[in-house]
């Protein structure tokens, strides 16, 4: 059978077989509706009020009420940033954003800048990262809200959530003493949670998005972190589920799921974390050593420990994607929520790359069960396929005569 | 996504590379927009003998030149002009919607190379003539 290797897992992750064993029952016989009085529904309604302290714990919450569920990162985007605006209106209508947020982010901004809020786009660096001295310049009176993603997930480049918390912590005290509404913050943290450490207090964060898919659980599961006093609106008004939060039945088999996977990482996201290190440094080390005219995207340092990206000039991406799977390795251009995009990544654009080395990226997203053999096998067909499309490109023929004059 | 076809020229492109001694060449295309092609054809008494191309290109792109220049091999000029993007496309067994620009540059690099064809034979002819009045 020919082999198959995936290296997308900044898409989605396999669930795993621990977090599947425990989320069938909830899928069979314990099927009960959680907001039912017999026992049926008490069984499950126990089942997710676990799962809620587990993941309150994990993500060191205050009170166990501070998290909602959701049905993953967009709608937990979505919740936050909605939610925040639409509650906080009469304060203010100004919102600031990083100009490398997901589209999950990046969308429901410009919807409510139709709706009469406005938003700033901060810059980045040529690593991805935001400046928290621009953030201190674009506050305004009106600001009721800044969004900063925890991890891109396009490049990794990790964002100085707890620094810009601390400074909007000291603004918000002035705001305070003068009469002024308080800014909230909110951070998309659906790369980082299960790969790096996320505690909402060290943070600094208000609100905090994650997916299950992300880390092992299940698709169709996340949560909304909302600290205490937060002044929000719901997003989907029908029963008095979460809190009156979040209206619908329960997802108790994903909740489950969820709170599963956050205990997994809790006891391997250190180990984990080592062993991605060391292949991800082989893997651009290799690329490095292999492949001329190859740029590595992404903060050296401050990054996700399983992301590597990468521009090779004359080509383009999705033909190396494409060549790459016929042997069998998968892996993605960006987000694959992009992919039936033409306009090059805006995440590498706000890096300051090049528009037409910026359409020859790809993304190499590790995860737990890849191995040194398989990052050997990418490190021999990934040279061939480069210079393979290489030799098919104008513009590479244009750049060899160019050098040679 | 793609069709069986699209793979399969995209896998095993006919006819990539370069003629050096080119009758006529054609480039569209923007980096910017993610697709170059280069399209190259060498022309015997009207007759399209050779094309060969170079694109920098997604996947439908790359199988929208190599399909275009099968399909004017051995076309005459006149015939290899009426060669629609839709034509590519169809012989491809289609393309996704979004796709469809690749066979657009397709016949565009096509009726550029038959341009710079015909530029050239005017300026060789031209040449000749002046050639002919010093003699």
């Amino acid at each position: 059978m020919k082999r198959r290797i995936y290296f997308d897992h900044n898409a989605t992750t396999p669930l795993d077989s621990q977090v599947l064993e425990v989320m069938l029952p909830y899928l069979k016989e314990e099927f009960g509706n959680p907001s039912s009085v017999h026992s049926f529904g008490q069984r499950t309604r126990q089942a997710i009020e676990q799962a809620r302290e587990i993941v309150a714990k994990f993500l060191n919450a205050q009170e166990v009420n501070e998290i909602v569920f959701t049905s993953g990162g967009t709608e937990s985007n979505n919740f936050a940033i909605k939610g925040i605006s639409y509650a906080n209106r009469e304060k203010g209508n100004h919102l600031i954003i990083s100009s490398i947020e997901h589209h999950a982010v990046l969308n429901v901004c410009q919807y409510l800048e139709k709706q009469g809020f406005q938003v700033t786009y901060l810059p980045v660096d040529k690593y991805g990262r935001v400046n928290p001295l621009d953030i201190e310049k674009a506050i305004k009176p009106e600001t009721i809200l800044v969004t900063i993603m925890h991890a891109n997930n396009e490049v990794g480049t990790i964002q100085p959530i707890s620094e810009i918390g601390q400074l909007l912590r000291r603004i918000n005290q002035q705001r305070v003493t003068s009469h002024q509404s308080p800014i909230y913050f909110h951070t998309d943290a659906v790369q980082t949670v299960g790969k790096v450490k996320v505690d909402v207090q060290e943070l600094n964060v208000d609100l905090l998005s994650l997916s299950a898919h992300k880390f092992y659980g299940p698709k169709g599961i996340g949560a909304l972190y909302i600290r205490k006093g937060t002044r929000i609106h719901s997003l989907l008004q029908g029963g008095h589920h979460e809190k009156n939060r979040r209206a619908g039945t329960e997802n108790v088999a994903g909740i489950v799921g969820l709170a599963e996977a956050c205990k997994l990482a809790i006891s391997e996201m250190d180990k984990e974390a080592t062993k991605l290190l060391f292949l991800r440094k082989k893997l651009e080390e290799g690329i490095n050593k292999k492949i001329p005219y190859a740029h590595s995207n992404g903060h050296p340092e401050e990054r996700l420990p399983n992301t590597v990206n990468f521009s090779f000039e004359g080509l383009e991406g999705e033909s190396l994607i494409l060549s790459l799977d016929f042997e069998g390795i998968a892996a993605s251009t960006g987000s694959a929520c992009t992919s039936g995009s033409l306009e090059p990544s805006h995440i590498l654009l706000a890096m300051g790359v090049p528009a037409e080395i910026a359409q020859g990226s790809i993304r190499f997203s590790l995860g737990r069960d890849n191995t040194e053999e398989e990052i050997d096998y990418l490190l021999e067909i990934l040279p061939k396929t480069v210079s393979r499309l290489r030799s098919m490109s104008p513009l590479w023929e244009d750049k060899l005569k160019s050098l040679k004059r | 996504m793609y069709s069986e076809k699209v793979m399969d020229h995209f896998q095993n492109p006919r006819n990539v590379g370069e003629i050096v001694d080119a009758d006529g060449v054609g480039t569209v295309g923007n980096p910017v927009c993610g697709d170059v092609m280069r399209l190259y054809i060498k022309v015997k008494d009207g007759v399209i003998s050779d094309a060969k191309f170079k694109t920098f290109g997604c996947g439908a792109a790359i199988a929208t030149s190599s399909m275009v220049t099968e399909m004017v091999k051995g076309k005459s000029i006149e015939e290899a002009l009426q060669i629609s993007n839709k034509a590519v496309a169809e012989a491809l067994d289609g393309l996704p919607p979004i796709k469809m620009h690749c066979s657009v540059l397709a016949e565009e690099a096509l009726k550029a190379a038959i341009d710079d064809y015909f530029a050239k034979a005017k300026s060789r002819m031209n040449t000749n003539e002046g050639t002919n009045k010093h003699e």
